[in-house]
């Protein structure tokens, strides 16, 4: 049914109606559109070079002292700390829960599953604010004070949708007659799981905890209402926008930033590639 | 209990229940203790109580409230039209006029992995009065003056916003262009069809769902934003979510906060459905 009739004909025809030479208007569009994406990103590294207060042209001269200046901040250097710690433990529970939850929702038809589903998937659709005072209001009343900690259980929170979803592509493809034949061949259920699953979803776990470690990274809204004085580095960030002398200081930070997330994100990205083409091999 | 754990379903409950309590644990408990607190009132530093209906008749009746309400809700609806708008031809490009799809697609993504936070300032620096577009635009000659309307309105918050959230339209509307049965396409040129009409009547209607999932997922976290009021708001550009900040924050009323944002909740929601009702309607009246 969906195959059209006249297809040897089709690719001929369409590329005849294309071929009149004319301005390629939407590619025009698309780099247009590419630009306006990509400049507040450019921006920040370009001006962080910028021998001047002003961020304006024209540019005054090449300087590497903003980026110097940061070393010699102690707030900057804890709250940079405090930011490791965050999302180095938001990477691990979130991917964790997520890596149970995925395996169960590919893998077993459950009572419920859907529900289970679209709950984990929740904190991406509550608007953040919501969330953040939310949980301030609980934390308080259970009388847990604004922490470091109080702030990884709200990252976990919105870091869980992501472990989620790359954790259940991982699985996805994942073949399950290498579990059976494991079993067959008498691996136990925890030894099935450490030597042959585990070691095939690997690159999907990697790819999950570099996602929900920059997801915790970046956050902010969160971080503002639940850090109280342990401030991440998002939170040290905002304090410092309110001070013109402090801004190339500031544009420099986020210049590293800027690359740091890029650069986590290219490679969970690259070992979210490997984990679907390892699993379709395997399959 | 051992006996559930080995079928199928047990497992599988087992397995997901962490995450899923997770999460409705932290969705459930906040929630109740903000209706909770949302029926009580501040009186200085302790928090009295009682049980009143005094916020929501605050919060119903208070000028500023209803205005950034309202404000929140056209600003979010402004910045879903204008980013859905900007994206529909980028993905429209990318399903059918390159071949490099997973180039584009790449390209279009690398920018969101950077801070929120950090975008948002940096359009701060650019549409500033002494920003980087005035004085290039200076430094070019084509203007004189600095232009004012860039930055601290409504229109920065839009631009800034329909920025953000470039991905979360072109991905959805992506998806359901490059779902469509080419020959459907064909089958409207062969009997026919121009090339406007056969968009109209055919691909449009077929990327209704694209579109409306592209909306919701901007539209409810936009409504609650905080980061893009604040730092290119300005006074014309307030939302609720800096009015919520400020009763958490300086103004120190718990209980007024409360109330907001579960009144900012429910009409999102109300907002949403709305608007999931209308597109899903007029999508069929199209075809």
């Amino acid at each position: 049914m969906s195959e059209p009739l006249n297809k040897p004909l089709s690719p001929a025809v369409s590329k005849a109606r294309r071929k009149p030479i004319r301005f390629p208007w939407l590619l025009a569009y698309a780099v247009g559109y590419l630009i306006f994406l990509y400049l507040p990103v450019l921006l920040l590294p370009l001006f962080s070079f910028n021998d001047g207060t002003i961020v304006a042209f024209p540019m005054k001269g090449f300087t590497l002292k903003w980026y110097a200046q940061l070393g010699e901040q102690d707030t900057l250097l804890q709250a940079m700390i405090n930011s490791l710690t965050v999302g180095a433990v938001t990477a691990l529970v979130a991917t964790s829960l997520g890596l149970f939850a995925a395996r169960a929702y590919v893998r077993y038809r459950f009572k419920g599953r859907e529900l289970s589903e679209g709950l984990v998937m929740l904190p991406l659709v509550i608007p953040g604010i919501i969330v953040a005072s939310s949980m301030l209001v609980l934390f308080i009343s259970l009388g847990l004070k604004p922490s470091l900690t109080t702030v990884i259980l709200g990252h976990v929170f919105v870091a869980l949708p992501f472990a989620v979803s790359i954790m259940k592509s991982a699985f996805d493809d994942f073949d399950q007659s290498l579990e059976e034949a494991a079993f067959d061949l008498g691996e136990s259920v925890i030894g099935t799981f450490r030597r042959v699953t585990l070691p095939i979803v690997a690159p999907g776990i990697v790819a999950s905890l570099l996602v929900t470690f920059t997801v915790s990274f970046d956050e902010f809204v969160l971080a503002f209402f639940l850090s109280g004085n342990q401030p991440t580095l998002p939170v040290y960030i905002w304090s410092q926008i309110r001070f013109p002398a402090k801004l190339p200081n500031t544009l420099a930070l986020g210049s590293l930033l800027l690359l740091a997330s890029v650069q986590l994100l290219l490679t969970a990205e690259y070992f979210r590639r490997r984990s679907t083409k390892s699993a379709s091999k395997s399959a | 209990m051992a006996g559930l754990l080995r079928t199928e379903a047990g497992k599988g409950l087992a397995l997901s229940a962490p995450a899923s309590l997770y999460v409705g644990l932290l969705v459930a408990a906040p929630l109740g203790i903000l209706v909770a607190y949302s029926f009580w009132t501040q009186t200085y530093v302790e928090i009295d109580k009682t049980l009143t209906w005094a916020n929501y008749l605050e919060a119903a009746t208070d000028p500023l409230v209803r205005h950034l309400m309202l404000r929140s809700i056209l600003i979010a609806g402004a910045v879903t039209a204008a980013t859905v708008a900007l994206a529909y031809p980028i993905a429209y490009f990318i399903a059918f006029r390159t071949q490099k799809k997973t180039l584009w697609l790449l390209l279009i993504t690398i920018p969101f992995w950077s801070s929120y936070l950090l975008r948002v300032f940096s359009w701060k620096l650019i549409l500033g009065f002494n920003g980087v577009l005035n004085s290039a635009l200076i430094s070019l000659g084509l203007i004189d003056e600095p232009l004012t309307f860039l930055l601290y309105n409504e229109f920065a918050v839009v631009l800034t916003l329909a920025h953000a959230w470039a991905p979360f339209a072109i991905l959805p509307i992506y998806v359901s262009l490059q779902k469509i049965d080419r020959s459907l396409l064909e089958a409207a040129t062969d009997l026919g069809c121009s090339k406007l009409e056969r968009f109209v009547r055919v691909t449009l209607p077929l990327t209704v769902p694209g579109i409306i999932a592209a909306s919701l997922i901007i539209f409810i976290p936009t409504v609650g934003d905080y980061v893009t009021p604040s730092l290119v708001g300005g006074s014309q550009g307030k939302m609720i979510a800096n009015l919520i900040q400020v009763q958490f924050g300086p103004a120190n009323n718990w209980p007024l906060g409360a109330t907001l944002s579960l009144v900012a909740m429910a009409s999102v929601g109300f907002a949403a459905i709305l608007f999931a009702v209308l597109a899903t309607a007029l999508g069929r009246r199209i075809r």
